[in-house]
């Protein structure tokens, strides 16, 4: 006879994705039954889900236990709850910079928020998974709502091939994944992420060369949904070609999301096997850095210099990674939550400078935005000094806790690395504030309307940068 | 006992060499049916193992329905014979030689530590982990969560699938005609 | 020591070849007269004689019919792909001879034969899983099509094959969705839990789910390219479809897989919802076991004959889809309800 272990505790323990994914089929079927409604009301709909959703995260933080739910297949601890925000924050700005992409570009929101919010669901999963299944279910179901988010704009055809490249290397990539899923579950016998960590924590001197190989191809695997240097060639094309709102989810969304499995699988059950390849995560994270930051430089355009950036940024956080000590998950998120606020920050102001089918990507096109647009020159200029780790922005402070856990494992040279790379940098972030504030424009831009809902996201993105800037302690004990 | 082992050899010989025909036959139709061909055998392995289920659905789903949808595209698209491509990447033909090599020796490796190996477990015939019942206990008990993740999954591929090709975008004219425009500035600007 | 009658006992009732070889003959010998019956209704519906040539009222002619194709020339047109040209009839009888072995035609009993005391199951193989068997190996049928239709390097045999593929694929789905309400109702996928399980009249499955089966017999149609859903051999547009350059006992093999076809959907369609061979209010006559086995089986051969004259019933009477006109009831009505009839059986299942 079944019986069924799964408890009301159990679907409580994945509330906010249950939340999440009842929204996007509800808005399926609102986009159905009622095929004329104004599509802002859908995207207003999908926000109050998350808003939702945020809110029975806080009921999760009410029972959060530190065990495990569904026989085994997810688990609820301060990481859970910290990542679910991270993510649903990240989607709701997001839809809010759709709103008013869509005045410029026509969007259909009948499809787009049911994907962003299964593609949040997805980064959820991955954040709370105990079973490399469900990180693999959780990483596809991202996945794929990105691929196709990626080619929104389908009549045009950069977005197209944006979508393509990252469907066919994404599935590519999801093949190291699985073969290393399948040589850990061949050496261990479980998917079950605490029985694997037991695993090799036990046979941590003599592992074999199996065990060691999957860990490898995970690497591989993660290494390509965070943009990691030698499996990065995707990232400049996809980002430049998706509508700016969703190169903002990507960016952001995606990479977090990749760091959560990362965090979860290399650092939390791994961590003795990825202590052999601490060498070669060491090599990946000043490679990432340097090629990232060296590439950014020549950009002009604003999009792929931000992709190249995040490039960089991948690297910073691997250097936490690389540390693998206590600090190492609260620095790594720290640093994703400052990350989510400058990046989202940056993309909204290139979003309106853009303009009309995106036309105004370029960093010359922000020349004189200092005099005609003051606001948004701020926020840019704030974005821009975070990114490149100027105190008192939250950028400084988020690198400074990076290269701390680096140190107190003794990783000199590879901060040594990092503040080189941070220098380096600083040249490209300064030239879009040289062109916003020192140059005239050339031609007249004619800009979107900042639009209420934009206006609100610059104000968070805006308070949050220095609020983590400026007072990091608090932040940092809520977070792990 | 002899009577399986002669079969799993043919089911294998006839996967394999069906795999190999897939990736060497030039005919991309031919290539599909070869692919049957190792679906086929698949499944006869899925028997030699007692798992019914699995080995019916994986004719029914794969040889069945997914196969013929490939089928249907190929010959919808009237593909040709695919043209060499030797020449234009031609240090590729030895690194993938090279590739080869290792996959073989990594897996001739793995199959000595599985067969020699210190740890090896006693095979255990479950007869009983097949069937209908066991598989659908372990869905709807261990495996909900993953199960209905996948209904998720799917769901979403099914939305970008349909979005990604749907024809009338429900813009109305004024949006028909500014994307007529567009695309004509598209082209002025690539001259 | 009987020795010959181990033998012939492990032969015969173990292996269960000879009931293979009885089943497959004897579907091959309802073909031959499948053929016959086919023209005689058509000749009747359009009131005409029909074949009375050969033999009285013209029963020998699938006889002469068999001898003229075995005889005539089999010609191999240059143009085609010899080995998917060759293989495609046999890829296609193949499924349509295979399908019928879960179909039981009879209940089980249990004999002394050579001293062993023997259950002889009136079905060549009870799998536990034989309605998915049939879903699986049925939708295999489609191959033979394909093939044939690009073997034949013929743009009108091409467009059969593709119309075959898409047809199929589009009508699987609902005749699923319609087994499905059934195994719900059965709570087993032996066919025989599920014909044991429509004990009375009133239990069959017609009765209980008379949308399931409207359903699975539209869908039976597609499946076997009879009219109304014959597009893949369209004569009027397609020429001949996918066997347009068969001749000789190829196109037979075609022709023999078709009528195969429409004989497993029948007893399907008998089995799933007509009470297989039950015949309700049997057991209370107390006939012996012999005579009520051969009543049983009896049954079950009425109820496909039947099955089989609506099929040619329909052929004769109704014009062809249009394709557009195919694929919207497909997926525009079919599957919306069958999936209306799974969610409403499952509630009716859940709840009372």
């Amino acid at each position: 006879m079944v019986t069924i272990n799964i408890g009301s505790s159990d679907f409580a323990a994945i509330l906010p994705i249950l939340v999440v994914c009842a929204f996007g089929i509800y808005l399926m079927v609102q986009g159905v039954l009622a095929p004329r409604i104004h599509k802002l009301t859908l995207a207003y709909i999908g926000l109050a889900g998350i808003m939702i959703a945020m809110v029975s995260n806080f009921y999760l933080l009410g029972i959060e236990t530190d065990r495990a739910y569904f026989e085994g297949m997810v688990f609820v601890d301060k990481l859970t709850v910290t990542l679910n925000f991270i993510f649903l924050l990240t989607a709701a700005l997001c839809l809010l910079l759709m709103t008013s992409y869509s005045e410029q570009e026509e969007i259909e929101f009948i499809e787009f928020t049911p994907l962003i919010l299964f593609a949040t669901a997805g980064m959820m999963l991955m954040g709370c998974a105990e079973s490399l299944m469900i990180i693999f279910l959780g990483l596809e179901t991202m996945s794929i709502a990105l691929y196709v988010m990626a080619g929104f704009r389908r009549f045009n055809r950069f977005s197209l091939e944006a979508a393509l490249k990252y469907l066919l290397l994404g599935a590519f990539a999801t093949g190291f994944l699985l073969y290393g899923m399948a040589l850990i579950y061949g050496t261990v016998g479980t998917t079950n992420l605490t029985q694997i960590s037991a695993y090799y924590s036990e046979n941590a001197l003599n592992l074999n060369v199996m065990a060691l190989f999957g860990v490898a191809l995970l690497v591989i695997g993660f290494g390509f949904k965070v943009a990691l240097v030698p499996f990065h060639m995707w990232t400049p094309d996809v980002y430049q070609g998706a509508p700016i709102p969703v190169t903002a989810y990507m960016a952001v969304g995606a990479k977090a999301a990749g760091f959560a499995a990362v965090l979860r699988v290399l650092v939390l059950a791994t961590g003795q096997a990825a202590f052999e390849w601490s060498q070669l995560l060491w090599l990946l994270a000043v490679i990432t850095m340097t090629v990232g930051n060296i590439i950014a430089l020549v950009q002009s355009d604003i999009k792929r210099m931000l992709a190249y950036s995040s490039i960089a940024h991948a690297g910073y956080i691997m250097i936490g990674i690389v540390a693998g000590n206590e600090t190492t998950v609260s620095a790594v998120l720290f640093y994703l939550v400052v990350y989510m606020f400058m990046n989202i920050g940056a993309f909204a102001v290139a979003g309106i400078v853009s303009g009309k089918n995106e036309q105004h990507v370029d960093i010359k096109h922000f020349a004189g935005l200092g005099k005609s647009q003051p606001m948004l020159a701020l926020v840019m200029t704030v974005c821009m000094f975070s990114l490149a780790g100027f105190p008192p922005t939250g950028g400084f402070m988020g690198k400074l806790y990076l290269f701390k856990a680096a140190m107190e494992s003794g990783y000199t040279w590879l901060v040594i690395f990092g503040a080189l790379n941070t220098l380096i940098s600083v040249y490209y972030y300064i030239r879009v504030v040289v062109a916003m504030y020192f140059q005239d424009s050339k031609e007249s831009v004619k800009m979107a309307a900042v639009l209420p809902g934009v206006g609100l996201v610059l104000l968070v993105t805006l308070l949050g940068i220095f609020y983590l800037g400026i007072f990091p302690g608090t932040t940092l004990s809520l977070l792990y | 006992m002899a009577l399986e082992s002669i079969l799993f050899w043919l089911f294998a010989m006839l996967a394999v060499g069906g795999g190999v025909g897939v990736v060497v036959h030039p005919n991309p139709v031919k290539s599909a049916l070869f692919l049957v061909v190792t679906f086929f055998a698949l499944a006869g392995e899925y028997v030699l193992l007692m798992a019914h289920f699995v080995a019916i659905v994986h004719i029914a789903v794969y040889a069945g329905a997914i196969m013929v949808l490939f089928l249907f595209v190929i010959m919808l698209l009237n593909v040709q014979e695919e043209s060499r491509l030797a020449g234009v990447w031609g240090f590729m033909r030895y690194f993938s030689v090279v590739l080869f090599v290792a996959l073989f020796v990594q897996l001739g490796y793995f199959g000595y530590q599985g067969f020699f190996g210190a740890e090896n477990v006693p095979l255990v015939r479950e007869t009983e982990i097949g069937t209908v019942e066991q598989i659908g206990t372990a869905l709807f008990s261990q495996y909900v969560l993953p199960f209905e993740i996948a209904s998720i999954l799917l769901l979403t591929a099914m939305i970008g699938a349909l979005y990604l090709s749907k024809q009338k975008l429900g813009l109305g004219e004024p949006a028909r005609a500014a994307r007529v425009k567009e695309a004509l500035h598209e082209k002025e600007e690539a001259h | 020591m009987d020795s010959f009658g181990d033998l012939l006992f492990y032969l015969v009732i173990e292996t269960g070849f000879l009931k293979a070889a009885l089943v497959v003959n004897l579907l091959l010998v309802v073909v031959m007269i499948l053929t016959l019956m086919e023209r005689k209704i058509s000749a009747w519906i359009q009131e005409r004689h029909g074949p009375n040539r050969v033999g009285p009222w013209g029963i020998l002619q699938p006889i002469a019919d068999g001898v003229k194709f075995f005889t005539k020339e089999d010609i191999v047109p240059s143009h085609v792909d010899k080995f998917l040209y060759i293989i495609a009839p046999l890829v296609s009888l193949f499924p349509a001879l295979v399908t019928f072995a879960v179909v039981p035609f009879g209940d089980q009993m249990t004999v002394n034969m050579f001293d062993h005391l023997v259950t002889i199951q009136f079905q060549v193989a009870d799998i536990n899983v034989g309605i998915l068997y049939i879903v699986g190996i049925a939708s295999l049928g489609v191959y033979g099509l394909i093939v044939g239709g690009f073997g034949s390097n013929n743009k009108y045999s091409m467009l059969g094959g593709l119309r075959s593929s898409a047809q199929m694929i589009s009508y699987e789905l609902p005749m699923g969705l319609a087994i499905i309400s059934v195994v719900m109702l059965s709570g087993s996928l032996r066919l025989n839990d599920i014909v044991t399980d429509q004990s009375s009249l009133l239990a069959w499955n017609i009765f209980r789910q008379p949308l399931g089966f409207i359903i699975f017999f539209v869908a039976a149609f597609a499946e076997t390219n009879r009219l109304p859903f014959d597009l893949p051999e369209a004569e009027q547009e397609l020429v001949g479809g996918y066997h347009t350059e068969y001749s000789s006992m190829k196109f037979s093999a075609f022709m023999i897989s078709e009528y195969s076809h429409i004989i497993t959907a029948s007893s399907l369609v008998a089995t799933l919802y007509l009470g297989g061979w039950q015949i309700p209010g049997l057991a209370a006559l107390n006939l012996p076991i012999v005579a009520e086995q051969l009543l049983q089986i009896l049954a079950f051969i009425v109820k496909t004959s039947f099955i089989i004259f609506i099929f040619m019933w329909v052929r004769w009477t109704l014009p062809r889809f249009r394709y557009d006109q195919l694929m919207n009831l497909g997926w525009k009505s079919m599957v919306p309800l069958g999936l209306l009839n799974v969610v409403l059986t499952a509630a009716v299942v859940a709840f009372f």
